[in-house]
Parts: structure tokens; sequence; C-alpha cells
């Protein structure tokens, strides 16, 4: 990408408060009624013209959620959450679905700018020509923007909202959606399978690389609304994508909760590479009002020799429960997974992954960086697993915990199963403190105290940083240095 | 002017005092030498001075241009030019040498109320600077001090100095783990350093760098205590009777 260096300047440059992105646009929404029922339901799928095997299985879904209950074993604390007193669904007025970038509501563009949404993605939305990332942005629930669906369509890459997939395409839809994630897979997944609002779809045909990275930006805007993305991704035989995800929230004093289903299948010799920057409002100094990241992320190697990658950052939401996993189907197939996950002030962090090892010869690395501060608590949790026929599998997992003052927690919870003799699994855990002869080496140099833990926690998060894409890199290293303030003294 | 006057430290949470009642003046433009035993208390000062947690001042005052450092913070010092090259220099790892410079650079420079230099100016001088102390590029892509050799840590400690051009610095051993032509070199630089706004302390054990960096004034430091100063023939005397003659040591 051309412009890559002088946006790494660019953002390099942005001057970013403490938590300034609480924020929020007056525009108009239309909501559905609180609450959670059969006709919320309908009501939804009508809004959003979905044909009727679609709703079916919307109300499938929602049959078996009423039959779940809340899972408990993350080690996250919160009041109980009345599902009866959500939205459900809620759209910008003035915006009925995507349109062209000058159509785009101005108040919408300067809410990006001042997310100091990376420029890159700034020029997209302002149509400079040249600009090569796409931006599928999901502003609430409607998708609102969507570029470059010309150059993808040369290439054969379907890229859109999920609503309109469910219209457009939907054979894809119907044979891969709830293939990786089941619709009663968990409580979230379930709710999210009956109500899901929208969220990014992409097909990339056989033997073709994606020629642009893919990137959405979420953001939730509406009071009490949940939000119930629906990510679907499928490389065929031989396809590569790299899909980018961020997204920061408005300053709220409810909590928010968001709910989300990423799926992704890669066939044979296909690769797929999901990043994504989460910076939701983790709530004020006493931990009100922020988000509840309740997501399911699941990718499946379906087919030989297929490789998913997952890096996360996560710095944001009050409770992050999360476990971005590979299903390592195929024969030599392998899975990644990179995480930085920072806690501070009160907000919980349960995240991980798991990699589960199906066909002989797979392998799959993690490696996680948690750095907790002020009174957080951050939980690695990660299961990794070999099944009877997953011969020769490996595994290498590094975890590694640093804690800055006395009042947080870090804690790390590694399952391992191998149902065969053949597997080989490596792991390696570190805990440490931030360390004092390195704070006073930064100060004696002329940074303070912020600056240099900021310094600090950016070396000890160096190898996950680089597996992000450029343009994520800066941006992510400045929010590590927001995401840390008054973290210490 | 740097003005120690009785200054009394202990490690917090012990007993023992390290120093015990140190005065010391080191007017600008001159560069005083401090030796002394192992474990005499030159790295506690000069910790102290540059303002290290976990050392307590029980009595006495350092001032640095009649400012009193005690109440400033290490950033803050640094901010009014004091700089200490550490015996130990500290190791911070997946920080880029470089990215620490420019970091440093352009924090000092915002707080003297300069501009921040931006990444083709900050270039340019590092390589001069670097270039002047032998350091090589490649060294400045790695991690901060991580696997640096001895020799490396303290250029790397003297291209800091140059870069940050402090007015009172503090030298720890800088010659330890120097080969011979790394001493010449970073003595070098030390030397175009010096200039009538410059005060400098160079703790040293060994006399052959006195040969390059020729003091003005020598202290040697005992029990925490200066036990007695001169010009620079004191450091030769040192060198061939050693410390028994000297303090305490003297009584017994
Ligand atoms: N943090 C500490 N805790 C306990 N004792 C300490 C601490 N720091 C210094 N000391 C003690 O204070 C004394 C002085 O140490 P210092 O490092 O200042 O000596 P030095 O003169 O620099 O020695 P060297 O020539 O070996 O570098 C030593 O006895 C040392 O063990
Ligand atoms: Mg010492």
């Amino acid at each position: 990408m051309a412009a890559v260096p002088e946006t790494v300047e660019q953002v390099k440059d942005l001057s970013v408060d403490q938590y300034k992105y609480g924020f929020t646009t007056d525009i108009e929404t239309v909501k559905a009624p609180k609450g959670l029922s059969e006709e919320v339901i309908r009501f939804i799928s009508a809004k959003k013209d979905e044909p009727e095997w679609m709703l079916a299985w919307r109300l499938d879904a929602y049959e078996r959620w009423k039959t779940m209950t809340e899972p408990r074993w993350a080690c996250v604390h919160y009041p109980k959450i009345d599902f009866q007193d959500l939205y459900y669904y809620s759209a910008p007025k003035s915006t009925q679905g995507p349109k062209s970038l000058d159509e785009v509501d101005p108040e919408l563009l300067r809410t990006y700018e001042k997310l100091g949404i990376p420029l890159e993605e700034q020029k997209v939305l302002a149509g400079v020509e040249g600009a090569r990332v796409a931006v599928d942005a999901v502003f609430d629930s409607v998708s609102v923007v969507t570029t470059f669906k010309e150059e993808l369509a040369k290439a054969g890459v379907i890229f859109c909202p999920m609503s309109e997939a469910v219209r457009e395409h939907p054979d894809l839809v119907q044979k891969y959606l709830g293939s990786v994630v089941p619709k009663s897979d968990n409580f979230y997944a379930a709710l999210n399978s009956a109500v899901f609002s929208d969220g990014s779809f992409v097909y990339v045909p056989e033997g073709v690389r994606c020629p642009m990275e893919l990137s959405t930006y979420f953001r939730i805007n509406e009071k009490q609304t949940g939000q119930f993305e629906r990510t679907l991704i499928i490389a065929d035989k031989g396809a590569y994508v790299s899909y980018l995800e961020g997204c920061t929230a408005p300053m709220r004093d409810e909590n928010q909760l968001h709910a989300a289903v990423v799926e992704l299948v890669a066939l044979d010799d296909a690769e797929i590479k999901y990043s994504t920057v989460q910076n939701w409002y983790p709530g004020d100094k006493e931990g009100k009002g922020g988000v509840y990241n309740f997501v399911t992320k699941r990718g499946d190697c379906r087919g030989r020799n297929s490789k998913i990658s997952w890096t996360q950052v996560e710095t944001g939401s009050a409770i992050t429960w999360k476990y971005p996993s590979c299903i390592l189907r195929g024969d030599n197939s392998r899975g990644e997974f990179y995480s930085i996950a920072i806690s501070n002030g009160h907000q919980q962090v349960d995240s991980g992954t798991k990699m589960i090892h199906l066909g002989r010869g797979t392998s799959s690395r993690i490696i996680s960086k948690g750095i907790s501060a002020g009174h957080s608590s951050n939980t690695y949790r990660g299961l990794v697993s070999a099944h009877r026929k997953a011969v020769g599998a490996r595994n290498f997992t590094q975890c590694d915990s640093l804690l800055i003052g006395d009042q947080c927690s870090a804690h790390t919870v590694p399952y391992i199963e191998a149902k065969n003799a053949h597997a080989h699994f490596e792991h390696e855990a570190t805990t440490s403190k931030i360390s004092e002869d390195q704070l006073f080496y930064c100060m004696a140099r002329g940074l303070d105290e912020e600056a240099a833990v900021a310094l600090i926690v950016n070396g000890f998060v160096r190898d996950v940083l680089q597996h992000l894409p450029m343009e994520f890199m800066a941006e992510t290293q400045k929010l590590i240095g927001i995401s840390l303030e008054g973290s210490v003294g | 002017m740097l003005e120690i006057k009785n200054l009394h430290v202990r490690v917090e949470d012990e007993d023992t005092e390290i120093l015990r009642g140190i005065d010391l003046a080191v007017p600008k433009g001159e560069v005083h030498a401090i030796m002394g035993p192992n474990g005499s208390g030159k790295s506690t000062l000069s910790y102290v001075i540059a303002g290290k947690d976990g050392y307590e001042v029980t009595d006495g005052s350092i001032t640095w241009d009649g400012e009193d450092l005690l109440a400033l913070s290490p950033d803050e010092r640094a901010a009014r030019g004091v700089f200490l090259a550490f015996q130990y220099p500290v190791e911070i790892p997946g920080v880029a040498t470089l990215t620490f410079l420019r970091t440093a650079v352009n924090a000092v420079r915002k707080a003297r109320g300069e501009k921040e230099l931006n990444t083709a100016d900050f270039m340019r001088l590092v390589r001069e600077k670097a270039e002047a102390l032998g350091v090589k590029q490649d060294m400045l892509k790695r991690g901060l001090n991580v696997g640096f050799s001895g020799g490396e840590k303290k250029r790397n400690e003297i291209l800091q100095m140059a870069l940050l051009e402090p007015t009172l610095c503090v030298l720890d051993e800088t010659d330890s783990g120097l080969d011979i032509d790394a001493l010449r070199i970073v003595s070098e630089g030390v030397n175009t350093l010096r200039g009538p706004e410059r005060a400098m302390l160079v703790i040293t054990h060994y006399q052959r760098l006195l040969n390059y960096i020729v003091p003005d004034r020598v202290h040697v430091l005992q029990e925490g205590r200066i036990v007695r100063s001169g010009g620079k023939e004191l450091a030769e005397e040192l060198e061939r009777t050693g410390y028994a003659e000297f303090g305490e040591g003297k009584a017994a």
C-alpha cells in the first residue's frame, strides 16, 4: 500500500486524549420495540426484506436460545442482564442501506474523523482516489458505506453487508452460515443467530488473492441497543484474504451489550488473516457504563493445507468474553492466535483461544500478551486439543502477563488434551511486573512515567504487534499508551 | 553549578547509611572525577542525583543551577539537563534502540520548549552522532541494550548523552568494559561535550580514563564519604598506593 508510511506518520501525529472517543452523533434512528419476542424477530427480518428461510432460521435460533442459560464459567462479574430491557434493532433513519459516499451523512464522516480512524480509511470514506482499503462501515445496525465493490467484483470477490448477501447470494449463505458456529453453540451465539443485525459477508473464489485488505469499523451508537454483528468469511480453494476490524464506542452510562459472531471457512490451501483492534468504551473510573463484549469467533480450516490466523488487540470494553478459535480439520492445516489484551481501571478480560486439532500434521501457534493495570482482571483461557486422528499435531503456546501496580490480577488457564500419543504440545508462561529499573531508565532519559510505561508495554507486545497490518500498528501503539493512562503514580 | 551539601542517604527499609555526609561542588565548565573502592557509594550517589526511587535522603541537599533537584522527578531532572550514563544500562526488549532514542530526544526537547524533531532531521542527527561514536546502524534497530556487549552498551549511553545534550553529565564507570579503541572513541565523544556550560562527574576505577578525560578535580569516596580531594595527580597516586592509605582505612 503506497500511502502507508505517510499514514503511519500522520497517525503518530494525531493527538489523542484520554478516552476522547466518548461522544454520540445525533442521527435519528428507527427502533424496534424494546425486548425480545417472536414479533421483534419478525420485525427485524421484515425490515431487512429477508427471504422466508432466513426468518425461519432466526426463529429456530430464538427457540433454542430460550432454553439456554448464560455461561458463568468465565472469570468475569457483572449484574444480571435483563434481555427484555434492550432494543434489538436500530438503524440510522437517513439511510436504507449502502449508498455511494456522496450520500453519506456528513455527521457520520465527522464521527469517523473524531474517532481518529486511520487516515487511509478516512480517505476512502472521503472518496479520495487511490485509497485502497475497502471499508464496509457498520454504523449501528445498517451498513452505510460500501466501497470498492466494483474492483473486488472484478476479482470475483464478494464483499457486502450480510443482509445483502442473504438476498443476493442465498446459496452461499445457506451453505456456510452457522456451519462453523452452530445456532445453539452457546447462549450468545444463539442470541446473535436470532437477532443479528448486520455484518460483513466475504467470499473469495478459488485461486483468488483478494486485491486489498478488507476493513470494517463497527460502532455502537444507540442507547441500550444491543449490537449483534454477524460476519461470515469464506476463502475457497487456494484463496487468500486479510480482513481488518476495528471499533470504538461513544461514552455512555448504561451498559451496552455486544454479542457478535464471526465465522471463517478456509478450504484447501486457502488462507484467512483476521485482525481486530477493539477499543470500546471500558466504563468510567468506577467501571460504570462500559460495553459488555460477548463474542464468538471461530475459524474452520476445512481444507488441506489451509491456514487461519487471528490477531487481536483488546483494549476496550468493561467485560470481554472472547475466544477466537480454530478448528484444524484439514490435514496439515494451521491455526494461529496472536493476542494483546490490556485491562485497566475496572475492566475484566477473559479471553484466549481454542485450537482443535482434528487432521493429521496440523499445527498451531498461540502468542498471548496480557497487560493488567489499575483494578482490572485479565485471564487467558486457552484450549489445545488433539483428537485421535490428529497424528503429528503440534502446538506452541506462549503466554506472557505483565502487571502494572498491585491492585490488578492476571490468570492463565491453559487446558491441554491429547487423545493420541503423537501430538507435540509446548507451553510457556511468564508473569512479570513492570520493572522499576526499566521505568527509571526511561525517566532518566526524559520520558514521563506514562510515556515510559507505554514504551515498555509496546516493547512487551512487540511479537504480536508485528502481525498486525501496517496501518494498524501505529494506531495500536498509540492506543496502548492511551489505554494505560492513569495506571501509574 | 552542581552543589551537594551534607548528603545522607540510606536505602529504604534498611538501616545502614550508604552516603554519610557528602559535600561536593562541581562548577560549570569543570570535570570532576570520583574514585573509590567497590561498594563505597559511587553509583548510589549517581542514582540520587538522577532521582531513582528507593533511596531515602535523610539529610542534606542537591542543587543544580540553584534549583533543588531532590524535589523533581527523574524526567523533570532530565529536562533540566541532568544525565546519567548508567554503570549497568537497562535492557528493554521489543523497543528498538532507534525508537527509544527518538522518544527520549523528543520528550526532552518538548520539556525544554523546543520543537520536536521530525523523522528526517532525527535520522540525520542520529546517523552523525552514531558514526562519530562508532555505533553501527544495525545496532540501532535492535531492542534497546538487548544482547549488546558490555562495550556496546556503554557506547550507546554516550550516544544518548550526545543526542540529549545535557548540561550535567554523570558518567558511572563508562570506561569499564570498553576496549582500548572504544575507550579513546568514547573519551573523544565526552571531550567534545566539554564546555563552559557543562559540568561533568566522571566515576571510574582507573586512572587510565583520566588520561583521556583530564579532570579538574579528583575526589576519593570511601564508605559513603569523600575522604580526599585533589588535582589529577591524586588519581595517579591512588593507582600506586590503592585505597588503604586513605580515609578510615588508614587508621587500621
Ligand atoms: N538497593 C539497595 N539495597 C541494599 N543495599 C544497597 C542498595 N543499593 C546499594 N546498596 C549498598 O550500598 C553500597 C554502595 O553501593 P554502590 O553501588 O553505590 O557502590 P559503588 O561505589 O558504585 O560500587 P562499585 O564500584 O562496585 O560499582 C553497597 O554496599 C551496596 O550493597
Ligand atoms: Mg557502582
